[in-house]
């Protein structure tokens, strides 16, 4: 049937309620309204209030709240409403959920899920578009997982909310709606497995997210240059899947990393260290980025020009030295889009 | 499809004026109906600095003297723990440890607050208490695994119900109204005791902690120590609230004030928290009014911003010398005891200092186990580095 990221995504927290009574969904708005994206739907009408349920309106004390009830045994899913509303609740992130089990010998372990809609391509006014998945990514102790479809998005986060260690879900917002025919429930790939979305011999788009689909279609255009592009889906950031990309790249032999989040110290620079680093004898070109620019996530109406787009992954291909011509497109010290 | 406005906007949109079908709820709360969550005007004192039992007046809950025989256990907690306190002041000149921050001086609440839960509570420390988690048992040496710096945690904080000691400020007060909230859930009467100090009520994540624990009538008792100073800073600059304890109204959260420096007033309020607590009444916060004798850590120069004469007016309000005076005049503590309990303090410090003179062991290939669960291919790669170099080493030492 054809499901909707949202609707795999509720339907991942319902089944996951159903099957442990441990488990506990809370955040803002998620109990009678069902969330402003209505990723929680009908569960406080389903489960009633002891099982999905409203709290106060502030971050820090969701996720630290989360905490204090992983202490008595329960599996917390939290919501944060957006992105960057996410920003309040860091420090308990960074300093206590990615550290406990760490911190405590292995002691005491968080079965903690946070899920944050994140990144652009809705038109959303300011603040609530952020790429937000480098802060968590280059914060140890803390897997960080991002479906690209619907099969994924029900199969991680049940995979997500069963594992015994903190995950930060990050839920592209651009692809709630989109859809997909697939029979839930279902079991996809685990975390820190990769997936190649399309096959290609020339070039390996590495990407994740919300920018799958549009790798993904600059791939197909890619076919009217005589391109064969193949598209590589990390699924989780943290853990890496270096065996997937490392495999597809030392085939291909030219690599693009395309995320909407800006390049400048990113996941996507650490994607390109790491190719470079693993695959260099066999590319025949540098490893180049395609990512959200080096600029505050702009008003709604500059999206389409912030937002890697196909046009510009296109343009990326094509200075993969595919001959001998140098390519003058940036000055050498140049550090922006690509 | 592309989303509606409103999706985007949600945060926006709750700054629109409700629309006409909301009713608009508002509780008219009397001065009277809230006033049973005010502290008392002046800290619940039952024993004065001479020892001698003030008589109860003003206070807006009924507090009880506790048994001789309760004191007795706290003065004999106080009296081990001032010294254990002592003992790893000196650890630190001694190198063995890298900072101490003491509670020197705070020895009733310390002490007083962490005797009056059971084991089967949760308590929720600063890097301030290892006072009081030596009180609630933990091994010395394990306490203060921390600030030797051999594990950042040296206890088994579910064996012991006690979380790993906070350095974050107050952030360590929601995570207690999180496992307040789950105990209640799982319909026990256990409450989560969390300690902290007065500087760390300016930030946000006491306020956080406060609204989450009121709004879910978690059994959390918020334990404040104003020791008067945040490292350097005054209490007169944190805040204009006419006390810490009148922060709680404003959450819905019962309140009280103490003398921080009278053990048996302690013991008093405590009791009526837990009483509070366990009957299903949802959170309470205690400031207790003390003082910090020592400076914030050894690395500190408390000379800098407070008088010597400041410090000896505290010293006279000593809280073990207080309640001793009481417990000789009710013949409920002689001097056998009195040296048989400095007998016992001293063998725990040099028991202590003995066992932290033994170079702990920190193996480097410790670092990768406790990442998650199970290790990830990347710190599968970093332990497969960090090995070779180690056997590198080992090489290198064999043929030299």
């Amino acid at each position: 049937m054809s499901v909707t990221m949202s609707k795999a995504l509720n339907q991942a927290l319902r089944d996951s309620i159903r099957a442990d009574d441990d488990v506990l969904v809370f955040g803002e708005d998620v109990g009678t309204l069902g969330g402003v994206f209505r990723i929680t739907d009908g569960l406080t009408q389903e489960f009633g209030e002891q099982r999905c349920f409203d709290t106060p309106l502030a971050e820090a004390g969701i996720v630290g709240f989360a905490l204090g009830m992983c202490l008595t045994g329960y599996k917390p899913v939290v919501e944060m409403q957006f992105d960057a509303f996410a920003y309040p609740a860091f420090e308990q992130i960074t300093s206590h959920v990615a550290k406990m089990r760490n911190r405590t010998g292995g002691k005491v372990n968080l079965p903690m899920v946070i899920r944050i809609p994140y990144a652009g391509g809705i038109g959303g006014v300011e603040h609530h578009c952020d790429s937000s998945e480098g802060y968590y990514a280059h914060t140890a102790g803390l897997k960080v997982v991002t479906p690209s479809n619907s099969a994924d998005a029900y199969s991680l986060l049940r995979e997500a909310i069963a594992d015994p260690d903190p995950v930060i879900f990050m839920e592209p917002k651009a692809l709630y709606w989109s859809k997909q025919e697939v029979e839930l429930p279902c079991k996809q790939e685990p975390f820190g497995k990769a997936a190649i979305r399309r096959p290609g011999k020339d070039a390996t788009l590495v990407t994740y997210g919300p920018s799958v689909p549009t790798a993904l279609k600059a791939a197909e255009a890619a076919t009217e240059e005589g391109w064969d592009v193949e598209v590589v889906d990390l699924r989780t950031i943290s853990p890496f899947d270096d065996e997937t990309v490392v495999e597809s790249v030392r085939r291909t032999g030219r690599c693009v990393v395309v995320s909407e989040a800006q390049g400048f110290a990113g996941v996507s620079g650490e994607v390109a260290a790491r190719v470079t680093e693993r695959c260099f004898h066999s590319l025949s070109a540098p490893v180049l980025r395609v990512s959200g620019l080096e600029t505050p996530y702009p008003a709604p109406m500059l999206e389409r020009t912030y937002l890697p787009g196909v046009d510009r992954i296109l343009d990326a291909i094509a200075r993969l030295q595919w001959d001998d011509t140098p390519d003058l497109t940036f000055a050498p010290s140049h550090g922006g889009a690509a | 499809m592309t989303p509606t406005v409103s999706h985007t906007c949600a945060r926006l949109s709750q700054l629109a004026s409700p629309s006409d079908n909301v009713v608009m709820q508002t509780t008219a709360v009397t001065p009277d109906l809230a006033a049973h969550l005010l502290p008392s005007p002046n800290p619940v004192q039952l024993l004065d600095p001479t020892g001698t039992e003030v008589p109860q007046e003003g206070t807006r809950r009924p507090y009880l003297m506790p048994p001789p025989e309760r004191l007795r256990e706290v003065w004999r907690a106080m009296v081990i723990g001032r010294r254990f306190d002592i003992q790893a002041t000196a650890l630190t000149k001694q190198g063995r440890l890298a900072v101490y921050p003491s509670s020197r001086g705070q020895e009733a609440c310390q002490v007083g607050a962490t005797l009056s839960v059971t084991g089967n509570d949760w308590v929720f420390p600063t890097y301030r208490e290892s006072m009081a988690l030596v009180t609630r048992g933990i091994d010395p040496v394990e306490v203060l695994s921390l600030l030797r710096g051999d594990q950042h945690c040296g206890y088994d904080p579910k064996a012991h119900k006690t979380a790993p000691q906070c350095t974050p400020l107050s952030t360590q007060l929601i995570h207690a109204a999180g496992a307040a909230y789950g105990e209640k859930r799982r319909g026990t009467d256990n409450v989560a005791l969390a300690f902290i100090g007065d500087g760390a009520t300016s930030e946000g994540d006491f306020h956080e902690a406060l609204n989450f624990a009121a709004v879910f009538e978690a059994p959390a008792i918020f334990f404040v120590q104003n020791n008067k100073y945040a490292i350097s800073v005054p209490l007169s600059k944190q805040t204009k609230a006419p006390a810490l304890a009148y922060k709680g109204i404003g959450y819905g959260v019962a309140s009280e004030q103490v003398d921080g420096n009278d053990p048996a007033a302690v013991l008093a309020v405590m009791d009526v928290a837990l009483e509070h607590c366990r009957a299903g009444h949802g959170p309470f916060l205690i400031e207790a009014h003390t003082y910090r004798l020592d400076a914030h850590t050894n690395a500190d120069d408390a000379s800098r911003y407070r008088s010597s004469d400041e410090v000896t007016a505290w010293l006279e309000r000593d809280p073990i010398a207080r309640v001793e005076t009481w417990l000789k005049a009710h013949g409920a503590l002689n001097d056998d005891l009195v040296s048989a309990t400095h007998a016992e303090a001293e063998t725990l410090a040099s028991d202590l200092r003995d066992r932290m003179n033994v170079d702990p062991q920190a193996d480097p290939m410790s670092l990768f186990d406790n990442v998650f669960e199970q290790r990830t291919p990347q710190l599968e790669d970093a332990r497969r580095m960090v090995a070779a170099e180690l056997a590198a080493d080992a090489e290198m030492e064999d043929q030299s």
